[in-house]
């Protein structure tokens, strides 16, 4: 829908109508934000390795996370502080698919994201009843509940128990030139770029409009035809499928589950990462998830003793210096220089 | 047959009787009136006839069919549009995605159609965006279409609420005091905006008003309301000269005022 989310269309200014140069300026405009990204994106893989490349690919992971918990609680307004318990999940499907039963990681995909849904539309029902702290009382319960089920003896054949099970990459197909780990973070740029057009997709539609009309004014929302408990429950499922494929990579990154890395932290830290990121944003969970994987190992070498603290300051000074988060500063700073953010919704 | 009939309509908050038994008709095409003093139940029976209110007792028809029981959000697919006297605008969005939000209940694509981009998805998106368009420049919002609704003067934000509501394409279209907050001019605008939406977009209007002149000047018939009854129903002209209705305005002084001098 053009002009509701994203470029409104550039309008020659006829102040410099009559400059030869205005037809490559539109074309810059157009044009260099997407091959920069993109650019942005590959380079990487030649720049960075081992251990750095599988830093940034987890990162990237995280960004997708955070992304799924951005379409419950940015848009459609459902505080949840149990989105770790997807990421538990979709990485537990994966990792048991793989390891037991010798299924390719791109099979394990679907059911691992099906499972999710299924298990996020489930939250979404009480979701319908429970307003605003009840509901992030329910999915904190979530977060709590969800590794000690996966330590429980009666899963333990399928989930290893507290030992977690053990799984590794796949292996790059021969006419790649590429090592495991270039690989692996082509692999999850790959599926990370997908979820994320289809994300940015659905929140430009009708469908991201309505979750929003729901978030700001439920009464004027019914009013306009929109079935509140079917959109909720939906976005809730999507959001759910979203952060469970993103815990699916992570298993085939890390090539190792267990419960205790799914605990209450890392439901906090994907929802640090929405809120720095920028709520409601599209654009935000790629600097959320940037934000939550390299501040705290830079808050590390900084103070070795009280990280914490340097993390909790810089984490401040994020929040107080752009209260709408960093693609929030972006959108402003771009619409200042006169283009258009790719991210504006509505 | 009348597009809206009430009838018996009772709508009880705990003790208070808000409604108390009303029945009225709208014919198709007409605009009707719907006028009473402050706390008579005129934003109450609106939300019983827009279903927001599930009545205590009576029913709604709308075109023939039976509404007090169905789904809220079944109302704006059925064609029944509304505005809200306090202001009820979605106010993180913009003025188009608020009126293009009021066009939700013209599609019918869901999640996986919008996610894919579907071609059926993109169609309706934008028949949306195009009816947006056209209802902005009916209500001079053009100008203002990427602008955050939060951000507007009042009397922006209700034409906001107006166009939002006949996105919708409503056959019923449900004003809850339009003029409220408005000056002379904008009320005399607004006068003249009413006149051609009924004609222009084949709608019947039932409108709450204070404003007495615009009420007697647009109304093709007015029901007045008192302590949640029914006081009066017919044309503007003898609804302003019956004795009932002078009574139950003439506590109130401001409102006499305006009655007489409409
Ligand atoms: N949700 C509610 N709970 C309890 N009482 C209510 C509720 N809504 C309305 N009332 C009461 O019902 C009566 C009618 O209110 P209503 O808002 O329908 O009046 P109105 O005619 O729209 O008045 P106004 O001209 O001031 O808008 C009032 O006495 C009001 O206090
Ligand atoms: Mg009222």
């Amino acid at each position: 829908m053009e002009g509701v989310c994203g470029k409104p269309p550039i309008r020659p200014n006829p102040a410099d109508a009559s400059q030869p140069a205005r037809g490559a300026a539109i074309r810059l405009r157009r044009y260099l934000p997407p091959v920069a990204s993109l650019a942005a994106i590959l380079a990487p893989l030649w720049l960075l390795e081992g251990f750095h490349l599988f830093q940034l690919t987890v990162a990237v992971i995280m960004a997708l996370a955070v992304l799924g918990l951005n379409i419950v609680t940015g848009y459609s307004g459902q505080i949840s502080l149990g989105h770790g318990a997807f990421f538990a999940i979709g990485a537990y499907v994966t990792a048991a698919l793989m390891s037991h039963a010798g299924w390719s990681f791109w099979a394990t995909l679907p059911p691992s994201a099906a499972l999710c849904g299924i298990v996020g539309y489930g939250v979404g029902l009480p979701a319908l009843r429970l307003g605003g702290l009840y509901l992030a009382l329910v999915t904190f319960s979530l977060a709590v509940a969800v590794p000690q089920l996966l330590k429980h003896r009666s899963l333990e054949a399928w989930t290893g128990g507290v030992q977690g099970l053990f799984l590794s990459k796949p292996e790059p197909p021969p006419w790649l030139p590429l090592d495991p780990d270039q690989h692996m973070y082509l692999l999850a740029v790959l599926v990370a770029g997908c979820c994320f057009w289809l994300t940015s997709n659905l929140v430009c539609s009708r469908i991201g409009l309505a979750l929003m009309a729901i978030r700001d004014h439920p009464v004027a929302a019914e009013a306009s035809g929109m079935d509140i408990a079917a959109l909720k429950t939906r976005a809730f499922a999507v959001s759910a499928m979203i952060t469970g494929v993103a815990g699916a990579l992570s298993a085939v990154t890390i090539e190792y589950v267990a419960p205790d890395s799914f605990g209450l932290p890392l439901s906090i830290t994907l929802f640090v990462g929405m809120v720095v990121g920028g709520v409601a944003s599209v654009l935000g969970p790629v600097f959320g998830g940037l934000f939550v994987l390299f501040v705290p190992s830079i808050a590390e070498s900084i103070s070795r003793a009280t990280p914490g603290v340097v993390y909790g300051v810089i984490l401040i000074v994020f929040l107080v210096g752009m209260p709408d988060g960093i693609a929030g500063l972006i959108r402003r700073a771009a619409q200042r220089i006169g283009w258009s953010a790719e991210d504006r919704t509505t | 047959m009348p597009l809206l009939e009430a009838r018996n309509v009772v709508m009880r908050f705990g003790g208070v009787t808000a409604v108390a038994g009303v029945s009225f008709d709208v014919e198709a095409g007409q605009i009707c009136g719907l006028i009473g003093p402050n706390g008579a139940g005129k934003t109450t029976l609106f939300n019983v006839v827009s279903g927001i209110y599930r009545p205590s007792g009576g029913e709604v028809r709308f075109a023939g069919q039976t509404i007090t029981r169905m789904p809220r959000h079944r109302m704006a697919t059925l064609g029944i549009g509304r505005t809200f006297q306090n202001l009820a605008l979605f106010r993180s969005m913009t003025v188009r995605g608020n009126v293009i939000a009021g066009a939700h209940s013209g599609g019918r694509s869901g999640f996986l159609a919008n996610a894919l981009s579907l071609p059926s998805a993109r169609a309706e998106g934008a028949a949306a965006a195009e009816r947006t368009g056209e209802l902005l420049s009916l209500l001079s919002l053009a100008p203002l279409a990427d602008m955050r609704v939060a951000d507007l003067p009042f009397g922006v934000q209700k034409r906001v609420e107006m166009a939002r509501a006949l996105a919708c394409r409503p056959k019923l279209l449900l004003l809850d005091e339009p003029a409220g907050g408005l000056n002379h001019a904008e009320v005399d605008e607004l006068a003249e905006l009413l006149e051609q939406v009924r004609a222009g977009f084949d709608v019947t209007i039932l409108l709450v008003e204070h404003h007495m002149g615009l009420v007697m000047r647009v109304s093709d018939k007015v029901v007045a309301l008192n302590f949640g009854r029914k006081i009066a129903d017919g044309p503007p002209d003898e609804v302003r000269a019956s004795p009932e209705v002078l009574r139950a305005y003439l506590g109130d002084g401001q409102c006499a005022e305006a009655v007489h001098a409409a």
